[in-house]
């Protein structure tokens, strides 16, 4: 799983999904859903969160429910 | 690099070296004419219309390097072109509002002129970086 360098809390198994899928590369992920390498490249590193659309094209891609591309880590709250 | 992120960098190089070239030319003539008494407004002229042909052959020129992804724009690409132009256009704004002080004062239009073509140059300037820093570390998530 790509844990986000970025302020996003959204991770994601693209990366392991495109392995398990044939070893798709990035270029024919984005050729997929009509983006661009450089957008797959942003979304794996965490540097991008994807419309609601886009993520569920991704999932469709790999044939699988949107949990199982995107995670929330949810921020833990600490009370005083 | 997509090809927006490298429109992007052409925009930040030719608005500063645009920016830059006007700046030393009047200040070479000053050095012999007042300020006011320069040929700033062919100066201008020739920078801003210098400017828009560079950055349209520097765009083109950098499309040919990858000219699969030439002028391909998807909606990460929209985005970030969204944001850097909220950045730039504050300046856009300070621009106007400067000219305006300056033209109730009755300020030279040398001044006025210059007051707009500078936020102009910011707007570009500072409305690229905010585009290159977006797609360098993502776009800010607030």
């Amino acid at each position: 799983m790509v844990r986000s360098k970025a302020a996003t809390r959204v991770t994601n198994d693209i990366r392991r999904l495109r392995f398990d899928n044939g070893e798709m590369t990035q270029a024919e992920l984005a050729d997929h859903i009509g983006v661009t390498r450089q957008t797959i490249i942003a979304i794996e590193q965490g540097k991008y969160s994807p419309s609601l659309e886009m993520a569920f094209e991704i999932a469709r891609v790999f044939g699988v429910p949107l949990d199982a591309v995107f995670q929330y880590q949810a921020p833990t709250i600490t009370e005083e | 690099m997509s090809s927006e992120e490298k429109s992007a960098w052409v925009l930040l190089v030719v608005s500063i070296a645009g920016y830059a070239t006007y700046a030393a030319i009047v200040a070479v003539q000053a050095a012999s004419v007042p300020l006011l008494e320069t040929a700033w407004v062919t100066t201008m002229l020739w920078t801003i219309g210098g400017g828009i042909v560079g950055g349209i052959v520097f765009t083109i020129i950098a499309g040919m390097f990858s000219p699969k992804d030439a002028g391909k724009k998807d909606q990460r690409d929209r985005e970030i072109t969204r944001f850097g132009d909220s950045v730039g256009q504050s300046f856009v704004v300070i621009g106007a509002v400067t000219a305006l002080i300056l033209a109730m004062v009755e300020a030279p239009y040398f001044w006025i002129a210059n007051a707009v073509y500078l936020a102009f140059v910011l707007s570009a300037f500072l409305g690229s970086i905010a585009r290159v820093i977006a797609y360098r570390r993502g776009l800010p998530t607030w």
